[in-house]
């Protein structure tokens, strides 16, 4: 066992963990954060993404330990409070989701594109930026709008505060 | 309109937790003091067990329990059931083998369940399952369909020779043949259609669960209809009786058909809780859902089509191979048979139809319905057909479609469907406009000028869903019948809560359902909750499959809502001292014609529960109503798909121009899922077309069995979509609902294959259209066309 200290939706958590876990087992299991979820075994399906310091990865190969000291943001913890992230709101209302099982990993995903390519994103742009996520219920038609009008929305955010 | 009712778009209200991450899957789920299953799977196709030693495992660490083949045999527990009885030409009945849900003697699939090793931590039973020794005695396997019933083949099943599971036929065969000696032409295709992995994004799972002091089970289970898994697990597994069984499915993260069916794993985990009391959980890792769940599709056809010299098709015939696997799964019989055959019409006027299917067994994952179950089969055929004899008589393919569109209904098909309502001209003209086909010609100039192949194709789809007609399916030998249930349930302050036997593992229903009662009871949908996947609190239902909810579950729900309304009516009656026959119900209110007398529904689902106010030897206190829903007909969804693509010629790839989607589903609930689940199926479609493949070694070995090997469609594989909707409402129903799920599945790989096909001015390509497949045929194209 080995100790693990990192900062997960805000929160400071200390754990001791078999050097084996995985980042998604730590969180799913060791902090019943089950919002992040196990698709695959191949890291391809991109269930598992999760913000480590703030940039898209997926948890399934992460180790845990590797995650020492850094920041961890899940879907549970992408807005604090009862109201929506913007690109949560988006995939509402865009219906980017049916089962919702890929869906907390897409919506890290379009966080993430929108924070590497900023709030004006072209269809283009992110479906070859999904890469890394599968969804076998929507055809990723309103993925795509929904991820756009996400994006545009966390770009407007920021320039309120400006 | 009501803005909240049928045929509004209204945003799913299921969908705040699943954006939160606060979604309810079975791996989700944590019972106090459960232990984890890991199960040893066979790695050779085809093995005779000679000794199964469990010895070494059972005493590894943190071990609570190893079982076998023999302890459920022990224990008297059943087989896994196929449940739908199919005869073959000759009259006889199918001829299967049984499928235990730990293998006895045999294992006749990679990943076929020879053991089940139950430990405190998942990485225990991993360790453990290892050290499970297993002797196989090494077969031959039985991989290629084409020659797995030849004379000398091994022998998957001692019951079914050479193989065959049945030879069954349906259709005139003196009538097509007749058709055949008088054609001006004749097209014949050999079609593979391939075979499919379904891969719900969400792995399957169970958790079973025994309660000693209640002496009764609880199953989680990700299953698309739990009360046909509890009634499956209770009358024929037999672990428990019915009122002791209590099974959950929750939220699931997919299902496509390959979460109807009850697995071994399921039974196992749920026998299992007893055994070593404690509660047993099991999660698929994807390259065991590869192995394990229910494939899909695996035909191999030829088919060929009779036409006139006018262009008037005379007759068509088919001869199928459908590949079953090592095992029948629960409603795999039907699949190739009458899932299938009924549907090789098409949309077109055929005097003449024969269709005959061999089902066959081979050391392979056992196939079963998936997106479409048999309809996507016979559109691939029906359109290849029609597409490649248009080409061939040089016929514009629209053209050609047109002018053999059945025009008048109802119509009878020679292959025992009776198509209700439709217009197949408005769908294909509305198709055409929107794809700008007669830009067409201009746009391949275009591409051609930058070294690009464009073609065009079509699929002109129709389906026969909402699955189904009880009695009518229970003479073609269904083991169930097919209604659907529903309770509303009004409470003393008028919300209402909807107990529905249907199942939503991504379709919606607790906002679509809740649009029919918003309708129908004039309340705001955030008054009603749907209620659904739990045994204990939902009547029995069937579940959801076959694009049914809309037109079989969501008109229970009508039925059940109408009863409520005649009770109302009468309570309002006794309320407002008036007639019975005197009240109306509208918008939500009731009112005593004549008078200015009303009241709101709520007040009278409270007067119903106070019970001051009528004769309760009259009327009894309370308001609640079910209704089991047994559809008239199947529905018939039908439309035009037209898909344009731009094939690389250096690399073979396949870029997706334009797709353009035009379906007739009849009343739309709510056009946003709809559109929806047309995106989905088209998604579907077009990986079968172009990406997907199961693909088994000559010795059985799945070689596609993780994301690695099978291409699953990404974002980057697909364009928009251009969809579009008409409506000839079904009379069979009373919403007027055809049912949606499956249609893009169905329509969609002839549409793309004709595209490509058109593309390379070549007569076939085989499925999936991949860019290897692609280049090699681009190669072989005469020096002519590729310039």
């Amino acid at each position: 066992m080995a100790s693990l200290t990192l900062k997960v939706n805000g929160r400071q958590v200390t754990a001791d963990v078999d050097p084996r876990t995985l980042l998604v087992d730590f969180l799913r299991q060791n902090l019943a954060l089950t919002g992040t979820h196990v698709g695959c075994d191949t890291s391809q399906c991109g269930a598992c993404a999760v913000l480590l310091d703030g940039r898209a990865i997926k948890a399934c190969t992460a180790l845990a330990l590797s995650c020492d000291g850094s920041e961890v943001t899940t879907i549970e913890g992408l807005a604090p409070g009862e109201e929506l992230h913007p690109m949560q709101a988006a995939f509402r209302e865009h219906h980017a989701l049916q089962c919702g099982f890929c869906t907390p990993g897409m919506i890290i995903a379009g966080v993430d594109l929108a924070t590497r390519h900023g709030p004006k994103l072209d269809e283009a742009t992110i479906r070859r930026g999904l890469e890394g996520n599968i969804c076998r219920c929507t055809g990723y038609h309103n993925i795509v709008r929904a991820i756009a009008a996400g994006a545009a929305a966390m770009g407007g955010v920021k320039q309120a505060a400006e | 309109m009501n803005a909240q009712g049928i045929g509004a778009s209204v945003k799913r209200k299921e969908d705040l937790r699943f954006i939160t991450g606060k979604g309810q899957y079975v791996d989700d789920i944590n019972r106090p003091g459960q232990a984890y299953a890991v199960f040893v799977r066979s790695p050779h196709a085809h093995a005779i067990l000679k000794g199964v030693d469990i010895s070494a495992a059972k005493s590894a660490p943190g071990v609570l329990g190893v079982f076998t083949g023999a302890d459920l045999a022990k224990d008297k527990v059943g087989n896994l059931i196929c449940g739908w009885m199919i005869h073959s030409k000759d009259g006889t009945p199918m001829k299967a083998g049984p499928h235990p849900a730990l293998a006895q003697g045999k294992v006749r699939y990679v990943g076929d369940h020879v053991a089940v090793v139950i430990a405190e931590t998942l990485a225990q039973a991993k360790d453990a399952a290892e050290l499970v020794a297993v002797d196989y005695d090494v077969q031959p396997a039985v991989v290629d369909l084409n020659t797995a019933q030849a004379p000398g083949q091994p022998q998957i099943h001692a019951e079914a020779p050479n193989n065959t599971v049945y030879q069954w036929h349906l259709g005139d065969k003196a009538a097509v043949d007749a058709a055949f000696a008088k054609a001006a032409h004749i097209t014949k295709l050999d079609i593979v259609n391939n075979r499919l992995v379904p891969n719900a994004m969400e792995p399957r799972a169970a958790i079973g669960e025994y309660d000693r002091g209640q002496d009764a089970f609880t199953l989680y289970t990700t299953s698309q209809n739990p009360h046909v898994a509890r009634l499956v697990l209770s009358a024929f597994i037999g672990i428990a009786p019915e009122h002791k069984l209590r099974v959950i499915a929750p939220d699931v993260g997919g299902g496509f058909g390959s979460k109807i069916f009850i697995y071994a794993e399921e039974t196992v985990c749920v026998w299992a809780a007893r055994k070593v009391g404690r509660p047993v959980k099991w999660t698929a890792e994807r390259s065991e859902a590869f192995l394990a769940d229910a494939h899909g599709r695996d035909h191999v056809t030829t088919a060929e089509l009779a036409v006139d010299a006018q262009g008037k098709i005379l007759a068509l015939r088919a001869k199928t191979k459908a590949n079953l696997g090592a095992y029948l799964s629960t409603f795999a019989s039907s699949v190739p048979t009458y899932l299938y055959a009924p549907l090789l019409s098409g949309q077109y006027q055929i005097p003449a139809i024969y269709c005959e299917v061999d089902g066959v067994y081979t050391t392979t994952t056992p196939v079963d319905a998936y997106r479409g179950a048999g309809r996507p089969e016979a559109t691939f055929v029906v359109e290849r057909l029609i597409e490649v004899a248009a080409r061939q008589t040089g016929r514009d393919p629209a053209e050609f479609r047109r002018q053999n569109f059945i025009k008048s209904f109802p119509y009878q098909t020679p292959v025992i469907m009776t198509y209700d309502a439709g217009n197949y001209e408005a769908s294909l003209d509305k198709a055409l406009e929107m794809a700008d086909y007669k830009g067409f010609a201009q746009r391949k100039a275009a591409s051609a000028a930058k070294g690009k192949l464009r073609g065009i194709g079509f699929s002109a789809y129709i389906e026969a869903c909402g699955i189904a007609p009880s009695k009518a399916v229970g003479s073609l030998g269904a083991g169930v019948g097919l209604w659907e249930s529903a309770e509303v349930r009004v409470n003393p302050i008028g919300t209402v809560e909807v107990l529905t036997g249907s199942h939503s593992h991504g379709q919606g229903h607790e906002t679509t359902f809740a649009q029919v009662v918003s309708s129908k009871l004039g309340i705001p949908i955030e008054q009603v909750s749907i209620v659904h996947g739990d045994t204990d609190k939902v009547q029995m239902g069937m579940g959801t499959y076959g694009s049914r909810s809309g037109a079989v579950g969501a008109s229970a729900i009508v039925k059940a809502a109408d009863k409520v309304i005649a009770k109302g009516k009468r309570v309002a009656a006794a309320c407002m001292e008036v007639p019975e026959d005197t009240v109306d119900f509208e918008n939500g209110e009731f009112s005593a014609r004549g008078t200015n007398k009303k009241m709101t529904f709520g007040e009278v689902a409270l007067q119903a529960y106070i019970a001051h106010k009528f004769d309760s030897e009259k009327i009894e206190p309370g308001l609640k109503e079910g209704s089991f829903y047994d559809p008239k007909n199947f529905t018939f969804p039908s439309g035009v798909h037209i898909a344009e693509v731009e094939i690389d010629v250096e690399t073979g790839r396949t870029r997706i121009d334009r797709w353009t989607a035009v379906d007739d589903f009849g009343v739309l609930i709510n056009p946003m899922i709809v559109e929806g689940q047309v995106h989905g199926g088209i998604a579907q479609g077009v990986g079968q077309a172009l990406l997907e493949g199961a693909v088994y070694s000559e010795t059985g070995q799945l070689v596609t069995a993780s994301y690695m090997d099978y291409g699953m469609p990404r974002a980057d594989d697909l364009p928009s979509f251009n969809v579009a909707m008409t409506n000839t409402p079904c009379p069979s129903n009373p919403l007027g609902v055809k049912g949606c799920g499956e249609a893009g599945a169905i329509a969609a790989p002839a549409a793309l294959i004709n595209a490509i096909t058109n593309a390379l001015g070549h007569e076939d390509i085989a499925m999936p259209a991949t860019p290897q497949t692609v280049w090699r045929a681009i190669q072989k194209m005469p020096r002519k066309a590729a310039e």
